[in-house]
């Protein structure tokens, strides 16, 4: 009875919630004159050759491959790079170690953005200005403080006999780490996937900033950025252009959703 | 040998208790693999994180433009000049102001949709609900302020139209025109945009929190307003700090959201620290007027910086007092 009467105080409001979202798709197949006319969200037909017009003009093909390799790649060494000093700092002590802590722990309050110039003069001294790779292991350098802390955190609790076996078993350091130790750390693996994917998915100034010169180079989130500068008056190829770009992630998270929702929740749990 | 190296690492603690003995570098060669583990990440943070934080000191001492070679040293002149700048203070009370707004409602809203998704009577629709609610954390911040930009357009933005249609306004809202509301209209999106992540955070926590206690209480007669004030709350306080730090970190970053629906605008009504660095650091917008200063946004930044991390460190002194007078209220009490 209880549950019956919240649902349809609820209903209302979460379709309220994601109404931007459903004007969104539904402006990418109006024409511009319906947009601007009625306020029903069903198109009186659906303009597919809005998405072809943004497919085309805004390149959208090319910065959803960027946005793709560079999440992934981000993804993938940030999981990585954390897990492996998480591991040492969490499981043994040795000469500098709070001194390591401390210094990564100093970074959480920094604000992003003004740094990143020097950033950029790194990026064009390692010579990685003209390659994805600049705006991939930028991202992935940030000090990463919460992933390492929920590794170190995880790692640190398990039982040591299971180490103990294994280097009975004349297992080396390397591999009491790939092969005991990281299997059993999956739930904070699938939380820093997560976390560091909506990040990355998310980031702005890196890419607007790296790209600024090579315009291929763009991400989605600069590439609609930059879109939007020339085709301001083409609301419906924007709206088709945003769908393309938002689309696919909220596809991925509505079949991936208990992923999603267990791997952000381990931040919390840990 | 293998055997013998990971033995004598894992033992490395002990031994430092008892054999203080031992040289710094023996047991920094005992250590040998905690060091090449840590190596990758402090390579990638030593490049793209630390090294442009001490440029950044470096560069503040100069006039520069950041793009050209002529560097001139100033000494501390950008930083007196950063703190007689009206914008830059602006800029910094609105950011505060920024977080100090959104980061209650967003926390409040999220827990008081968190405690009714957690309702055992909500089990079957819960998760229709949560997908929703937290649907705006996937999708890209610069993308969805340009929506927005759409979306709350005086000129046939839909909510406007539909507003007017209802006749509950009589001449279009200019959200993100009016100066005085702009800010309000961005904390509004950044509120709806990140509200879905607090909200897990919190439906996390209440998981934890085990159903017995519910029962309990029931059999006690203690109606809904009981339970929550004195068993849901109370446990609730230890995720809540954890939490409340996390939201807080991620508040400060809002410059997808606000570059890409303001710019900072309309007349600096929406600038916060992070626009207004960009804006002085690149002169403008991607090819727009104005004169980059490096050397002073990066003055800007330390200074703010600064700030952040003083109020950061008052905040853990804080949190750690509380708890000292609580405990030692507790076992007084006993």
């Amino acid at each position: 009875m209880r549950a019956t009467i919240v649902s349809i105080i609820l209903i209302p409001i979460c379709l309220l919630w994601i109404y931007p979202l459903l004007w969104m798709v539904s402006a990418s197949l109006k024409t511009n004159a319906e947009i601007f006319g009625g306020l029903s969200l069903l198109p009186a037909e659906p303009q597919w050759q809005n998405y072809t017009r943004a497919w085309e003009q805004a390149r959208i093909g090319q910065y959803f491959l960027n946005t793709v390799v560079i999440t992934v790649s981000s993804v993938i060494l940030v999981v990585v790079v954390t897990s492996m000093i998480g591991f040492v700092l969490g499981r043994y002590a040795f000469p500098g170690k709070r001194a390591i802590i401390a210094l990564f722990v100093a970074t959480v309050f920094l604000p992003t953005g003004y740094t990143i110039i020097p950033l950029f003069e790194m990026v064009n001294r390692l010579g990685l200005a003209d390659t994805l790779w600049g705006v991939i292991l930028a991202q992935s350098g940030g000090a990463h403080v919460l992933y390492i802390l929920l590794f170190a955190g995880y790692f640190s609790q398990l039982p040591r006999e299971l180490e103990e076996a294994a280097i009975m078993d004349g297992a080396g350091f390397v591999r009491v780490f790939a092969q005991v130790m990281l299997p059993l750390a999956t739930p904070i693996m699938a939380t820093v996937v997560i976390l560091q994917f909506i990040n990355s998915w998310n980031d702005f100034l890196l890419p607007l900033v790296l790209t600024l010169s090579r315009p291929d180079l763009r991400t989605l989130a600069v590439g609609m950025y930059a879109f939007r500068g020339e085709y301001y008056v083409d609301w419906s190829g924007m709206a088709a252009a945003a769908s393309i770009s938002l689309l696919p992630v909220i596809l991925v998270f509505l079949f991936m959703q208990r992923y999603f929702v267990e791997g952000i929740a381990g931040a919390v749990k840990q | 040998m293998a055997v013998r190296q990971a033995t004598e690492l894992q033992n490395a603690a002990a031994e430092r208790r008892l054999s203080s003995s031992k040289s710094l570098w023996q047991r920094m060669w005992a250590a040998r693999w905690c060091y090449l583990f840590m190596l990758p990440a402090l390579i990638l943070s030593a490049l793209f994180t630390f090294y442009p934080i001490v440029m950044s000191w470096y560069y503040s001492l100069f006039q520069w433009s950041g793009f050209t070679a002529d560097k001139t040293f100033i000494g501390l002149s950008n930083y007196l000049e950063v703190i007689s700048d009206k914008y830059f203070w602006d800029a910094f009370v609105r950011s505060f102001l920024f977080m100090l707004v959104s980061m209650p409602i967003k926390l409040t809203l999220a827990l008081l949709i968190a405690i009714v998704l957690n309702d055992q009577a909500m089990r079957v629709m819960s998760p229709a609900f949560r997908t929703m609610f937290f649907l705006p954390v996937v999708t890209t911040a610069a993308i969805i302020g340009i929506m927005m930009t759409f979306v709350l357009s005086p000129f046939n933005g839909p909510i406007n139209k539909t507003l007017m249609t209802l006749g509950m306004i009589s001449g279009p809202i200019d959200f993100l025109g009016n100066p005085r509301l702009a800010l309000w209209t961005v904390v509004g999106v950044e509120i709806w945009k990140w509200l879905g992540q607090p909200m897990i955070y919190w439906l996390a926590a209440l998981q934890v929190i085990p159903q017995s206690l519910y029962e309990a209480a029931k059999v006690d007669g203690a109606n809904w307003w009981r339970q929550l004030l004195h068993i849901t709350l109370p446990l609730l306080i230890p995720f809540a700090i954890v939490i409340v730090l996390i939201t807080a970190v991620s508040t400060l970053r809002v410059f997808p959201l606000v570059q890409t629906m303001t710019g900072g605008g309309p007349f600096f009504a929406t600038e916060v620290m992070e626009v207004y660095i960009y804006r002085t650091a690149f002169g403008s917008d991607m090819g727009g007027i104005g004169v980059p200063r490096l050397g002073y946004a990066s003055a800007a930044g330390v200074v703010f910086g600064v700030s952040i991390m003083a109020l950061a460190l008052l905040q853990a002194w804080g949190v750690r007092n509380m708890r000292d007078v609580r405990s030692a209220m507790e076992t007084s009490g006993e």
